[in-house]
């Protein structure tokens, strides 16, 4: 390949990747608009509440703890090497709330309800439920789109602050159980070692990881090609998408937060 | 009546609607025959604004649908799509009910169940579907379900994507005749694409062939077999001889 057609690929993908952020980002401030906007449905937003909130909490809480388990392990094992195994109940704490709880329970929501999200309208565009929608004065966007990501906006930061105790627990557990340290000192380690700060950071990641899950699943559902294939094509963007898209946001808020 | 003027449509190299004009005057029943992958879908979805044309005007009782209020205008129709298009969340009667429990059309839920219900009688299903899911119906029940959705508002113009496609003869002859019977008795203006010629004889008033992206042919139903037009009789009879290619 020549050098010309080379860079003219290059430019290609370069335009095309402008294209879609725009894309997206059109789609979503339209749906926050569109949130602030009535009519609004509030049986579609339970729904929404139960199926990214409250189902989503097992999946979220087992992650946690066995992560707070394995991190408790990890930093004992680590700290060892430096006599400084009595800083398990800090780094487990700070470790669970500031990162893994917030980016464990936004991957975990990314594949549960990001891929479901987007197979479910995808698969209304492709049988043209959609367009009755349209043609029964629905608008989509209000009906499906503003529901979903405000529920995700609203619930994903509780899930975040329930894995956070979730892991601490772990946490716990092992170094309780395992390794010898004292229970009540180990509470009171954690505890003091905290600041609101890092709760503040975790539950704003919260919001965050649940919005970028939520827009990413509706966009790529209402953007989904004809067909099995394009169902199954939305769903795997939206999966990528939302995954990427929550570890750069991470790795932007981290910077926000605490090197800024 | 509704009008098309001079709409064309493309999607990429594929050039669907070239100059597609056609008139549908009030309370009649227009079907448009031709192939598939001509555009019958498209042309009724651009007059629904699901689908923008690329150039052309479209007119319902004078107004340009798109400087019409989209509520409001949207209030005037009810639609029966080809795969009944139901919303799989939601029982039976929600679905017939969508537009009256919402917007501006919206009534108390006890009025609103009780007119889903009258209607899925209109369509001949029990009052015992009201509380089944969609995926719970045969095809034929669909089919039914989604015209009852389609009058529920007692809309003044309805239109009919391939209402017989994938259900058996004698359920199509179902589906015809209550086509037929609720456009008359509604006085709707009904604009329904198929290619199923018994339908079409069930059906309509006045017909139109596309073929090309244009109308070739329009006439009434009664002239039809007359036409002397080369594509609508080979498309009336099917044959795979004439100036309609086979291989597409």
């Amino acid at each position: 390949m020549s050098p010309v057609a080379l860079l003219a690929r290059l430019g290609r993908a370069v335009l095309q990747m402008l294209a879609s952020t725009g894309r997206i980002s059109i789609f979503a401030a339209s749906s926050f608009s569109h949130m602030l906007r009535p009519p609004f449905y509030p049986r579609e937003f339970l729904l929404a509440l139960l199926q990214i909130g409250w189902l989503s909490l097992p999946v979220v809480g087992l992650t946690a703890v066995f992560t707070g388990g394995a991190l408790a392990l990890q930093i004992y094992s680590g700290g060892a090497r430096f006599n400084a195994e009595a800083v398990v109940p800090q780094i487990v704490a700070i470790g669970m709330v500031r990162e893994l709880g917030p980016v464990l329970a936004g991957l975990m929501i990314a594949a549960r309800v990001t891929s479901s999200i987007a197979a479910e309208i995808a698969t209304m565009k492709v049988t043209e439920q959609i367009d009755a929608l349209v043609t029964l004065s629905t608008n989509p966007m209000k009906y499906l789109v503003a529901p979903r990501v405000l529920a995700a906006l609203l619930t994903v930061p509780l899930l975040v602050a329930v894995g956070d105790i979730i892991g601490i627990f772990g946490g716990y557990v092992v170094a309780t159980q395992n390794l010898g340290f004292n229970p009540a000192a180990y509470l009171k380690n954690t505890v003091d070692f905290l600041e609101w700060l890092d709760i503040l950071s975790s539950l704003t990641k919260g919001a965050a990881f649940g919005t970028i899950a939520a827009l990413m699943g509706c966009y790529y559902g209402m953007q989904s090609g004809r067909g099995a294939q394009g169902v199954g094509r939305a769903t795997k963007s939206s999966v990528e998408a939302a995954a990427v898209l929550i570890l750069a946001a991470n790795f932007v808020l981290t910077g926000l937060f605490f090197s800024l | 009546m509704i009008k098309l003027e001079n709409v064309y449509k493309s999607f990429g190299d594929n050039h669907v609607l070239q100059g597609f004009d056609l008139e549908i005057a009030k309370g009649t029943s227009m079907v448009i025959i031709g192939g598939s992958g001509t555009g019958k879908s498209v042309s009724l979805k651009s007059v629904l604004g699901l689908i923008t044309p690329d150039s052309g005007k479209i007119f319902v009782d004078g107004q340009d649908v798109t400087k019409a209020d989209r509520d409001a205008f949207l209030a005037r129709f009810g639609m029966l799509f080809q795969g009944a298009a139901l919303f799989d969340s939601l029982p039976v009667w929600q679905n017939v009910a969508f537009r009256l429990l919402r917007g501006s059309l919206a009534r108390p839920k006890d009025e609103a169940r009780e007119i889903a219900i009258d209607k899925l009688r209109r369509v001949g299903l029990k009052a015992d579907v009201a509380d089944r899911f969609p995926a719970e119906l045969s095809g034929g029940m669909q089919k039914r379900v989604g015209l009852a959705r389609a009058i529920a508002a007692e809309p003044e113009i309805i239109f009919f994507d391939e209402p017989t496609t994938g259900l058996d003869p004698i359920m199509s002859g179902v589906i015809n005749d209550l086509i037929r019977e609720i456009v008359v008795e509604m006085g709707a203006t009904a604009m329904t694409i198929t290619h199923d010629m018994t339908s079409v004889r069930a059906i309509a008033d006045n017909v139109a062939m596309l073929h090309g992206g244009k109308i070739r042919w329009t006439g009434p139903v009664a002239e039809m077999d007359a036409s002397g037009d080369p594509y609508v009789e080979q498309f009336i009879s099917g044959s795979a001889e004439g100036p309609i290619e086979a291989v597409r």
